[in-house]
């Protein structure tokens, strides 16, 4: 048996029939096709959780309003946070580092494809498991914090907490899975010459996350462990009767939580870190103080987690400590900002429709951010917990820092994975839509949060002053909608009939430039010698200091090609995901479905090992 | 070029630009989570530690003599263990499976030792998962040790099956010292668990 397809120059693959096709996604362990399905479910995850947020903006936009009952308001905004965290904004994270990671260390695939393939099957099976609790009519409703003991089965006796404590159960492993994974691969996998400073930003930024994700999601599997243990065989972990503590799932939570926050935003200050020397057309300034200060992120978020508990009352000293680690940690995200503005100094800048989501960014995160320095003093803290001051400012990190760094991202990279490039007049409306959108939704909730309006309630009464920016803040969220069918019209309309892009559109300075758009399936032909983080640039342009363009490699020739191997797809990391799925979601259902489907993981473990048992040797049987 | 292409169709493709095998670097980071996981847990269990407000305590039910025991079961695997890959590396596989076979044995014992233990504090002491939050931190704490013990037998196991097909020698060592990674990791937990929870009055 062949365990490696190989490459004939020139040879076309087959039209594949529809089901020839389907079946061709389902096992597929292309780095890049596994990057296009976390994209798209992601972004479909993304437009279920803006639903979710536009009808909660609908409730709000009138005192006393009976559209939505309290309970499903809370099941919105428990449902809201959980999409936007786990299912939208972290796999859309995850689509760019399956995508752009093999490509700009100049590698052909990840190191454990087949892996790959099982965490975005994990992925999909938790995000599905989640969603069911819809038609079982038992959504979850405990906050996307899930604070014990209301998630007891005292006050929670349904199964909506099950349904999300397992959810995210399925979601961690898929994360760490796909963690160890990427870790892995940019340790492991860089083409020659690319020593660690050599690595563009964002590779860097996805390098800390991943640490970030295997080490922070541990804490949370434990709490969840403990709570489902609690919920279905009779532990007192969270239980005060006994003598539980229920601030042990704040800190277990929040131990994960707050690099969680760090999960979310670095890969997005990665993309920046790309788009910004590229439409200015200047290297980055201070890169390796950038990369510093992502690292000295990742090392403080460890570090901050009880500014999340200040309320609680754990005393001064604690307050103090994390307050100040707090306060520390707003060091090295100001010194890239102030590294990021300085790229665009003195550049040649054009103002292309990446550009502007990355200014967005930085604009907007900035502001998110003086926001939460504001929290990081208690006092200060004491009087914003628990108000729309806070989910003002959690959005600006999220929404103004991420989504807006996300789409940054999507701009850019989309000529790369799609080989066509999307309208700039429709990317422009789409931008100032989102941009005016934001703003109009979130910079009214700081007011409404000082003057007294908390979190998570679903109605409130017409005499106390908030009707109006109540109002407004709708009408920004349907603006914000609105551009987002932009975007989808944007998407529509190039792919029917959008201009072909080249293989270098923005005149990039990273390795994912140097090849077709899109790229073949082993990526290189040839792997690339590397010898500066802006390779590709200097290879183009010379080092601007008057010094000659690097010569450019001789053109591969098809023997190089014909002598590529790629792994061939696999169906056990798609069987291996479903019997997990079985197993998780027998906890509802019954134990000896728990039974069959953790033999049936095991045995499909033992085959997914086997599959490839001596690849070294493939050629010699 | 036909050469390069030659060398290139030999090339193993666990072996990354580093030199060093993906399949270890992977178990590294895995093990490097572990440490988290079993940190939160270890965690939870000290700053639990004598809180309950029931229930017997650690003291009136451990039987320090058989865990002991246990313990060095489980420190001595890691000698049999490190004994299977030296004779796979030098390939005497027969030896090598033997080897295995005595370390999933000893790793065997232990876990049977556990379920011995927590029967005899059910039936003998009343102790269980919802007695007392004593109850409750050390069966997961320990449970969740155990699970990781059994997983290792299991793979052993497997190991040891494939060695008597004919299916693993010197050139699969990669395979026998990952799983040595893991089995030594979880020893080395625990120590820090026997410490923790048996021998810390």
């Amino acid at each position: 048996m062949a365990t490696h397809a190989a490459f004939m120059p020139g040879a076309k693959v087959e039209a594949p029939t529809f089901w020839g096709a389907v079946a061709s996604w389902l096992t597929t362990v292309d780095h890049k096709r596994i990057g296009i399905l976390y994209g798209s479910s992601a972004f479909i995850f993304f437009l279920i959780g803006g639903i979710e947020a536009l009808i909660m903006r609908l409730q709000l936009a009138r005192p006393d309003n009976t559209l939505v009952s309290a309970q499903t308001f809370n099941e919105l905004f428990t449902m809201h946070g959980t999409t936007m965290v786990f299912l939208a904004i972290m796999p859309m994270s995850a689509a760019f580092f399956n995508y752009m990671i093999p490509l700009m260390i100049g590698a052909r695939d990840v190191a454990f494809p087949r892996l790959n393939a099982l965490s975005y099957w994990i992925f999909i099976s938790g995000g599905l498991f989640l969603h069911v609790s819809f038609l079982a009519k038992a959504v979850p409703d405990g906050g996307w914090f899930g604070y014990a003991n209301l998630t007891s089965h005292q006050f929670s006796p349904t199964h909506s907490i099950d349904f999300w404590m397992l959810g995210l159960q399925i979601l961690g492993i898929s994360s760490m899975l796909a963690g160890f994974n990427f870790l892995v691969t940019i340790i492991n996998m860089r083409a020659p010459g690319m020593s660690l400073m050599r690595m563009t930003v964002f590779i860097w930024m996805s390098f800390v996350t991943q640490f970030l994700i295997v080490l922070a999601f541990p804490a949370i599997t434990v709490a969840l462990i403990l709570l489902m243990f609690d919920r279905f065989f009779g532990t007192l972990f969270y239980s005060p009767a006994a003598g539980g503590d229920p601030l042990l799932w704040q800190h277990l939570f929040w131990i994960f939580g707050h690099p969680e926050v760090y999960i979310l935003i670095l890969p997005a200050m990665g993309i920046v870190s790309e788009v910004l020397p590229t439409f200015a057309r200047k290297p980055l300034f201070g890169a390796p103080v950038i990369i510093y200060s992502g690292i000295t992120i990742g090392f403080f978020g460890f570090g901050v987690w009880s500014h999340h508990m200040f309320s609680v009352g754990m005393g001064p000293v604690a307050d103090a400590a994390f307050s100040i680690t707090t306060m520390l940690i707003a060091v090295p995200t100001g010194v890239k900002i102030l590294n990021w503005l300085c790229t665009l100094w003195g550049g040649s800048i054009r103002f292309q429709v990446p550009l502007y989501f990355s200014l967005g960014f930085i604009a907007m995160f900035t502001m998110g951010g003086l926001s939460g320095v504001m929290h990081a003093s208690p006092p200060v803290d004491l009087q914003q917990t628990d108000t729309y001051f806070v989910v003002a400012h959690f959005h600006y990190v999220l929404f103004g820092g991420s989504i807006f760094g996300l789409f940054s991202g999507a701009y850019y990279w989309w000529p790369k994975i799609t080989g066509k490039l999307l309208d700039e007049r429709l990317g422009k409306v789409h931008f100032w839509l989102m941009m005016l959108g934001f703003n109009v939704t979130f910079f009214p909730q700081h007011y409404l949060g000082l003057i007294g309006m908390p979190r998570r309630i679903y109605t409130y009464a017409g005499d106390l002053g908030w009707n109006f920016w109540n109002l407004v803040s709708t009408i920004g969220a349907f603006t914000i909608a609105l551009s987002f069918l932009v975007f989808i019209y944007n998407v529509i309309k190039t792919t029917r009939a959008g201009k072909v892009a080249s293989a270098d559109p923005w005149d990039g300075r990273t390795l994912e430039w140097s090849i077709p758009s899109p790229p073949p399936i082993y990526n290189f032909a040839r792997v690339p010698e590397v010898q500066d983080r802006d390779d590709f640039w200097l290879q183009k342009h010379g080092d601007g200091h008057g010094g000659a363009p690097r010569p450019r490699p001789a053109p591969v020739t098809a023997a190089e090609i014909a002598a590529i191997h790629m792994p061939p797809s696999s169906f056990w990391p798609i069987l291996l995901a479903l019997a997990m799925a079985m197993m998780i979601s027998g906890l509802l259902i019954s134990m000896y479905q728990v039974i069959v489907g953790g033999l049936l993981t095991l045995y499909l473990m033992y085959k997914f090992a086997m599959e490839h048992h001596r690849p070294a040797d493939g050629h010699g049987h | 070029m036909a050469d390069h292409a030659a060398t290139h169709a030999v090339h193993d493709p666990n072996i990354g630009n580093t030199g060093l095998d993906h399949r270890k670097m992977g178990m590294w980071a895995f093990l490097g989570s572990d440490c988290m996981f079993f940190g939160s847990l270890i965690g939870t269990y000290l700053a639990y530690k004598g809180k309950s407000i029931s229930g017997p305590t650690p003291h009136d039910v451990f039987d320090i003599p058989l865990t002991s025991y246990s313990a060095a079961l489980l420190l001595a695997s890691s000698l049999t263990m490190v004994l299977a890959l030296a004779a796979l590396q030098d390939n005497r596989v027969k030896v090598a499976a033997w080897w295995l076979l005595a370390t999933a044995a000893m790793g065997l014992h232990f876990v049977l030792n556990q379920v011995y233990e927590f029967w005899s504090f059910v039936t003998h002491h009343g102790l269980t998962l919802s007695t007392s939050l004593f109850g409750s931190t050390f069966f997961v704490l320990t449970g969740f040790h155990g699970a990781h013990v059994t997983g290792g037998v299991i793979w052993l196991l497997l190991l040891v099956s494939l060695a008597w097909r004919g299916k693993l020698d010197r050139r699969d060592y990669t395979k026998v010292e990952v799983a040595g990674l893991y089995w030594h990791f979880v020893d080395i937990v625990w120590i820090a668990i026997f410490t923790i929870i048996y021998l810390i009055p």
